[in-house]
């Protein structure tokens, strides 16, 4: 038998249920992994007592035959998530010492589930980057190598640690949150699957807010299967969150089997940006061929506001992040640095909590929402962002699902593209228009870059239409039989 | 009519008012949390997560407070716009967690209405309503627990206010203070707001400026959180006298952000920096616009009952009041009950005469409000059914309505308990009137000469005789007959 | 549109961040960085067209009016930095 931590989560829920392994083994095995992983960053604060805790009470729920869906289950948690006690960091030192009083509820949904936490993942701070560089704990190193090469390499952000974490098979599965393609890169990037689903579809309470209207709570796993099993414990409709629907969710990994034949896939030219590595492309052309020869009808669509996506993000999220992020002030909660009376505490505090990336990012966001600026700023985002969500209703009069390249570029070194802010922007080039409709997709990894680093392939589809995107997924993960590990962490 | 005008030492100014309004809507719960609202609760008791802004949390809207706003619309006929948005209004204050206070500020949920003034001389004035928004209140600061600091209660903040302002048609701080009382009868009328000052369910900001009459709008100054209507009326008086006195010295007038000191009766600036406000206000991601069911809105309108204005009418038609009269009892919904109960098959100018002058003059002395009145309604009908059917008198009514005011006691019991019940035997006046005659006998003879005014000497006496117990009428018949000899 | 020091002050200021004077110049540089590639935006034409207020069109909640926080004043204040008699306490506001 396989190492219990290369088990995936199907494989894993099967060997409980039939009583091979106990939870408690399962999670032993992964507080082992998590502790000798710990040059990889990947965890701001392990939980290993409650792991063993937690595992402990799931085999008695399995003796009983009580078990729930993710019963026994190690995961590892986003450190954006609100865990009652453990403390929540956000990856900023602004939020010092937190121990939230509360659970978010797609914890609190997983741990119905029977899942057991390991820990709380690293994360670009306020989850506001692609690399996992700006987090206040520190760079998340990936377990990926490039080629003859020591070189560290960022897992990608701002899920990193989530997504190295998953890759180096310190956890089965984590959570992820996606504003710009936060899960999507990282999972890219880490040669693992990622998951956003459709606003609205899992809860945001619980979760530190960075850009309301775009973040979404997804899962990051080793396969489709597992992601889908992870969003149908995650998703559901929370009544203290005013922008989740009212809808059943479905039966997520009864989509995997769902044959391919007939499905419309539109692959729109204007992701074939000036300078995309002829590698990327190629990969492309590869999913392209995989979904044909199974079934799928495959032709070009237009997605004509693309290119202002990108810039349109940056507005709009900076903006609502200005506000989310005026809470942290240094007097309910977290760090607290002393100043001239009361305003001077303000702009201590959050002088010395924040870093530069959260800095710039609130600055041009006050000023974007500033008197005289507003209209030509965050108005005129919103109404182009009126123009991407009317590109994509378009696009699905033709098609079903979209398939794209997940980023640009495979991982690139820790250091790099540090100096110019644009240049790091541009890694969400094709995740943020998805983000931006709100719309639902996954990442898949479909190859390696020259180098042996992972390259990701994506599916976006239909708002609330999950299914249909699990099904192509699944179809691209068949195809592509990805089966490449990290070598940059010993197991 | 013409606008009062104010005289200056370089000749006459008019005064421009404008006042924004919050009113606490009553509410259980808080406008986007299932916190208590409870006034006087122990500090920071009544806070949910999402009131103390924790990372994460997200605001719910409440219907009910949604309804109250719509209601008070309707009250005030306004506009009742069936999309509103909730927008951020960003700031940073000690008692303002999230940074942001959640208000309305492009689309607000209640747009242009009206309120009528009743002025003093009988006459009516319009007052426009520019808006009615919903909001949060924000945290309490105290300022004087220790030196040095300030100690934030967040048990206020959260809870559902409705601002409601006033396009700047206001003349007078006489004015003013009718907008107020009249937009506070409503609210209570409507249970929307309990129009409480003291703690502060209604507070008001008064835009005070001068001008030549007919001339510019002049510079205006924003006076902060009064607290009463005469504190209103006092700051609007000062700082109407501080800008006219500062303009013909030569000054101009600052925009500024003014509080009224009580104690000192002025106004003055805030210390605190006055820098340009830019409250960066945008849509509220996290909620959706405000969609309202127009079947839904036409239903509370079918349930807005009669407020002050259709009453004072009615009680002008029905009751003969005089329009002062009517305007002074619908003030006050409970008022206005009181007298309804009252004047119901007993004659109205009694009943109001007796609410306005005696019940009032005792609650003002008491220092109560009407709904805390030692003396019910039901218990002042049977007071008046006494004087009727000639139990008591008129004069001895008044004494039996003190006694009732202090005790508590029914009309009928006061009067068997002081003996006060009125002697209607003839035998017994008839006595009482030969026993002063007999002793008078030099001013009968007097009156008999032709000096009628004595007449009213003969009857004080009598009654003095009696107690003051004696039927009035009875007591002049018989007297009348006596003294004609 | 570029910004200088002045206006980067007064953002800062708004969005209560202390600038070291030694970092206002790279902010400056790096913010009109960022201003510079989302002007782009301008190009685009918007005539007519709504701004977005959600990307999945549903109606807003409404709650019922129940009291439904059982008012922990400790949980509350269990992360406050500074407290007493049950207040968050903040160096003294001037008004
Ligand atoms: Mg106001
Ligand atoms: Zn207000």
């Amino acid at each position: 038998m396989a190492a219990l931590t290369d088990l995936t989560i199907s494989e894993a829920r099967a060997g409980l249920r039939a009583r091979s392994f106990s939870a408690r083994e399962l999670a032993d095995a992964h507080v082992g992994a998590m502790e000798r992983a710990r040059e990889l960053n990947a965890f701001i604060t392990e939980t290993a007592d409650a792991a063993r805790a937690g595992a402990g009470a799931s085999d008695a729920r399995l003796a009983r035959g009580e078990a729930g869906p993710l019963e026994g289950i190690p995961l590892a948690i986003k450190d954006l998530f609100c865990t009652k006690g453990v403390t929540t960091t956000a990856g900023s030192h602004i939020l010092h010492g937190f121990a939230s009083p509360y659970e978010s509820t797609v914890t609190a949904n997983l741990w119905r589930a029977g899942a057991v936490m390991l820990g709380k993942t690293n994360l670009d701070e306020f989850a506001m980057g692609s690399s996992n560089m700006t987090s206040y704990h520190g760079p998340v190193v990936s377990p990926w190598r490039r080629k003859g090469s020591n070189a560290r390499l960022v897992p990608g952000g701002s899920s990193g640690g989530s997504a190295a974490a998953v890759a180096a098979r310190l956890c089965l599965g984590a959570t992820g949150t996606d504003t710009g393609g936060s899960i999507r890169q990282p999972a890219a990037f880490s040669g693992i699957v990622g998951l956003k689903p459709t606003y609205g579809r899992c809860s945001r309470l619980g979760i530190v807010a960075f850009a309301s209207s775009l973040d979404q709570a997804g899962p990051l796993a080793r396969s489709v299967r597992d992601c889908a099993i992870l969003l149908g414990a995650m998703a559901g409709h929370d009544p203290l969150d005013s922008t989740s629907v009212d809808r059943p969710v479905p039966d997520y990994e009864a989509a995997l089997v769902r044959p391919l034949k007939g499905l419309r896939v539109g692959v729109p030219k204007e992701y074939r940006v000036d300078g995309m590595p002829a590698e990327i492309d190629a990969l492309w052309r590869q999913g392209v061929a995989w979904l044909t020869d199974q079934g799928a009808t495959v032709r070009e669509v237009s997605l004509p506001h693309t290119r202002h996506a990108l810039p349109t993000y940056y507005i709009v999220a900076p903006a609502e992040a200005s506000s989310n992020l005026a809470r942290y002030d240094g007097v309910r909660y977290g760090l607290r640095v002393a100043g001239d009376g009361v305003d001077g505490l303000y702009e201590a505090t959050r002088a010395a909590g924040f870093g530069a990336e959260v800095q710039r990012r609130v600055l041009i966001g006050t000023y974007v929402l500033s008197a005289g600026y507003y209209d030509a700023y965050y108005l005129r985002a919103q109404r182009v962002r009126t123009l991407i969500a009317r590109d994509f209703a378009r696009a699905y009069e033709q098609v079903d699902v979209l398939l794209t390249p997940t980023a640009p570029s495979a991982a690139f070194a820790i250091g790099e593209k540090m100096d110019d802010p644009v240049a790091m922007y541009l890694n969400d080039v094709f995740t943020v228009p998805a983000s931006l409709a709100g719309l639902p997709a996954i990442s898949v990894p479909a190859g390696l870059s020259a180098d042996g680093l992972p390259l990701g392939l994506q599916i976006i589809g239909r708002a609330f239409d999950e299914e249909t995107v699990i099904a192509a997924g699944a179809a691209l993960e068949r195809a592509a039989g990805f089966s490449h590990r990290p070598d940059g962490i010993a197991p | 009519m013409t606008a009062p005008l104010v005289e200056g030492a370089t000749g006459p100014w008019e005064v421009v008012i404008g006042l924004e309004v919050h009113a606490q809507v009553v509410s259980n719960a808080k406008l986007f949390s299932g916190a208590a609202t409870a006034f006087g609760a122990e500090p920071n008791s009544q806070v949910s997560f999402v009131d103390a802004a924790m990372p994460g949390m997200l605001p719910v809207i409440n219907r009910h407070c949604v309804e109250q706003a719509v209601k008070t619309g309707l009250a005030l006929e306004a506009r009742i716009n069936l999309v509103s948005v909730f927008d951020r209004k960003n700031y940073f204050y000690p008692d303002l967690p999230a940074g942001y206070q959640i208000s309305q500020y492009k689309n607000p949920i209640v747009g242009t209405g009206t309120i009528r003034l009743d002025m003093k001389d009988g006459s009516t004035r319009t007052i426009g309503i520019t808006r009615l928004h919903l909001e949060q209140d924000a945290g309490k600061s105290l300022h004087d627990v220790a030196p040095g600091a300030s100690h934030v209660d967040l048990n206020r903040a959260g809870v559902a206010l409705m601002e409601i302002v006033s396009e700047p048609d206001l003349r007078s701080a006489e004015e003013a203070g009718a907008y107020l009382k009249k937009l506070r009868a409503i609210l209570r009328y409507i249970g929307t707001c309990d129009g409480n000052m003291e703690e502060g369910s209604l507070r008001c900001d008064a835009n005070v400026s001068v001008r030549r009459p007919g001339g510019a709008l002049g510079t205006r100054c924003e006076i902060k959180n009064v607290n009463s209507i005469r504190f209103l009326q006092r700051a609007i008086e000062y700082e109407t006298q501080r800008q006219i006195e500062l303009i013909e010295g030569g000054g101009t007038v600052v925009q500024e952000t003014r509080l009224y000191d009580a104690n000192k009766g002025e106004t003055r600036a805030m210390r605190s920096k006055e820098e340009a406000h830019d409250y960066r206000y945008f849509p509220d991601p996290d909620l959706m616009p405000l969609r309202l069911d127009p079947a839904w809105v036409a239903r509370l309108k079918a349930g807005v009952p009669e407020l002050p204005d259709a009453k004072k009418d009615r009680f002008m038609a029905a009751y003969g009041l005089s329009a002062y009269d009517a305007g002074v009892l619908v003030g006050d919904q409970v008022a206005a009950d009181y007298f309804e109960t009252v004047a119901k098959g007993r004659d109205a100018k009694l009943a109001a005469n007796w609410v306005m002058v005696e019940l009032f003059g005792a609650l003002n002395r008491l220092g109560k409000e009407i709904d805390a009145s030692p003396v019910s309604a039901v218990q002042l009908c049977g007071l008046l059914d006494l004087m009727a059917d000639g139990t008591i008198s008129g004069r001895l009514a008044k004494d039996v309505f003190a006694a009732m005011v202090e005790t508590g006691k029914d009309a009928a019991i006061v009067v068997e308990e002081k003996g006060l019940r009125q002697v209607t035997d003839t035998g017994a006046i008839e006595a009482a009137i030969d026993a002063i005659m007999a002793r008078e006998a030099a001013k009968v003879a007097e009156y008999r000469a032709g000096k009628d005014k004595l007449f009213g000497f003969f009857v004080g006496q009598v009654m003095r005789a009696m107690g003051g117990k004696a039927n009035p009428a009875q007591l002049n018949d018989l007297l009348k007959h006596k003294l004609a000899g | 549109m570029s910004l200088d020091k002045a206006t980067v002050a007064r953002i800062a200021r708004l969005a209560r961040l202390r600038i070291e004077a030694q970092d206002q110049e790279r902010m400056v540089g790096e913010l009109n960085g960022i201003l510079t590639w989302i002007e782009q935006l301008r190009a685009v034409d918007v005539e007519g067209v709504e701004p977005m207020t959600s990307v999945v069109a549903m109606d807003l909640v409404l709650r019922e009016d129940v009291v439904t926080i059982p008012g922990d004043r400790d949980a509350v204040l269990a992360n406050a930095p500074a407290k007493e008699h049950g207040f968050f306490v903040v160096p003294k506001v001037v008004e």
